[in-house]
């Protein structure tokens, strides 16, 4: 059976840096950080006191009162996102068969706020259940699939994977092969989260997993730096509307690049801690490229996982030096979490924007906040420091690993005929 | 209009997202303000909170108008 082509046709992005794809890219090739003392509760008791939050982000705006209330902020998100990106491929009524039409998301944990609301609501009480009828629909993470799909009518494949920190790109990759198996001709796929509340900065504090770097949160997420000391949670949503190269051409719809092939692998290691010799990412970046067809000389730009944590940057790019060899020291590399955060569940989403988005533009975004080399990485690995890059970006490679070590690489090309 | 009832209309207003002028004691939950059958419930639990109250699944099921609300709970609010 002969694979169909995939391409993406669409983009929507609610992220720190800005609440579209405009917005967003233009924080990223201008090295912007999206991080700022908490607002959505006093943080003032925790280790970390900060975060990437959304700026300026009225639910109103998107929602009546009464919608906004039975969803959580990671469905909000999921929603606006979708949105854009829906509009930005020109989805419209007669241009496609919705029975033909999915939603493959990704989130990482779903509907934190509200589990965590609702049991402080139990404890508070006297023992007597009052949980909310929507309590369960607003939590659970497939939630945010279902609801994209009731508001547009998309009845083809729907479902939202989890694996933590890969989930999106996970779901990326579902959507890329129910696509290329002729399965479904177009998904919205994306991934969202809303994890900024106590409980999910509480919970990251515990596993000693975020900067602590009260004094300069906007400092505090840099990867590949050898002061950095933990990621910076970020929340928000990516939308990518993958869809069969022949259904696309033949309703005329923009195409941004082709998604060419992913990889998966896991670890087998560890919860937590990644495989010291990065041997998952090794793997999974092989095995990308495999699936791609194309060597590791072509690809321009890899958007790593490159959370900011002492020992994930370490074991990622020495699998970059083995899978890439002397390749590895030509092309560019950056970490776009030192701008936006670590989205979790959402990462893969906003990252797959980075990647599509530095081949459409030619310009590779930056790791920002590089102070001090690290004598644990190659000087000869160029990690785009500091400032955007300019560059004719051909592939661009985009990985994430979950905890759990789950990991996902996916690589996009400029489209060819 | 009696306390509870202003209460009742105006917990209706703020769980359904409807105007107050739709809110008449013979208005129906599901067939006049939109509610479907998870915000059926939320009501319910809203007017036992509110009126420190509990309201049995079988009676729950004969409450579907904004009048049967406010009638229910003038009869067995504390």
């Amino acid at each position: 059976m002969e694979l169909k082509r995939v391409v993406v046709t669409g983009l929507g992005a609610l992220t720190p840096l800005g609440n579209t794809v405009s917005e967003y890219w233009n924080g990223l090739i201008n090295g912007v950080s999206g991080a700022a003392p908490i607002t959505r509760f006093d943080a003032s008791k925790f280790k970390t006191q900060f975060a990437c939050e959304i700026k300026g982000y009225d639910p109103e705006k998107y929602f009546d009162r009464k919608e906004a209330r039975k969803m959580d902020l990671f469905t909000q998100f999921a929603l606006v996102v979708a949105d854009e990106a829906v509009q930005d491929a020109n989805l419209t009524e007669g241009n496609f068969d919705p029975d033909r039409v999915g939603v493959i998301w990704g989130s990482g944990i779903g509907g934190l706020r509200t589990f965590q609301e609702e049991c402080v609501n139990f404890a508070n009480g006297d023992g007597t259940p009052r949980f909310n009828p929507f309590f369960i629909p607003k939590m659970i993470a497939d939630i945010s699939a279902g609801q994209i799909s009731i508001k547009y009518g998309f009845r083809g494949p729907n479902f939202v994977t989890v694996s933590a920190c890969a989930s999106a790109t996970n779901a990326l990759l579902d959507a890329f092969n129910y696509i290329r198996l002729g399965i479904a001709d177009v998904i919205v796929s994306g991934g969202s989260e809303a994890a900024v509340t106590e409980a999910g900065i509480g919970g990251f504090n515990a596993l000693k997993a975020l900067s602590e770097r009260n004094d300069s949160p906007e400092t505090a997420s840099r990867p590949f730096d050898k002061d950095r000391d933990g990621f910076v949670l970020g929340e928000g949503a990516g939308a990518i509307i993958l869809e069969e190269y022949e259904h696309a051409k033949a309703r005329g719809a923009k195409i941004y690049a082709e998604i060419l092939g992913g990889g998966m692998s896991a670890d087998a290691y560890h919860i937590t801690a990644p495989h010291p010799e990065g041997l998952g990412a090794l793997n999974v970046m092989k095995n990308a490229l495999r699936d791609a067809h194309i060597k590791p000389e072509e690809v321009d730009y890899i958007n790593v996982h490159g959370t900011s944590t002492p020992l994930g940057d370490v074991s990622e790019a020495k699998a970059i030096e083995t899978v890439f060899g002397e390749h590895a020291y030509k092309l560019n590399i950056s970490s776009t979490k030192s701008m936006t955060g670590h989205l979790l569940g959402a990462a893969g989403a906003i990252e797959a924007i980075a990647s599509i988005l530095a081949i459409q533009n030619d310009i590779v975004p930056p790791t920002i906040n590089h102070f001090t080399d690290d004598e644990s990485f190659n000087p000869k690995l160029n990690f785009t420091f500091n400032k955007a890059q300019k560059r004719d970006v051909k592939v661009a490679l985009s990985n994430t690993f979950g905890f759990g070590g789950h990991n996902t690489s996916v690589i996009f090309r400029e489209l060819k005929d | 209009m009696s306390e509870i009832a202003e209460k009742v209309k105006a917990i209706i207003i703020d769980k359904l997202g409807v105007e107050e002028s739709e809110v008449t004691p013979e208005a129906s939950f599901t067939n006049d303000l939109g509610a479907d059958s998870l915000d059926t419930v939320e009501l319910i639990m809203e007017f036992e909170k509110e009126f420190n109250v509990s309201i049995p699944d079988d009676q729950a099921e004969n409450i579907a108008t904004v009048g049967q609300a406010v009638s229910y709970l003038e009869e067995h609010a504390k």
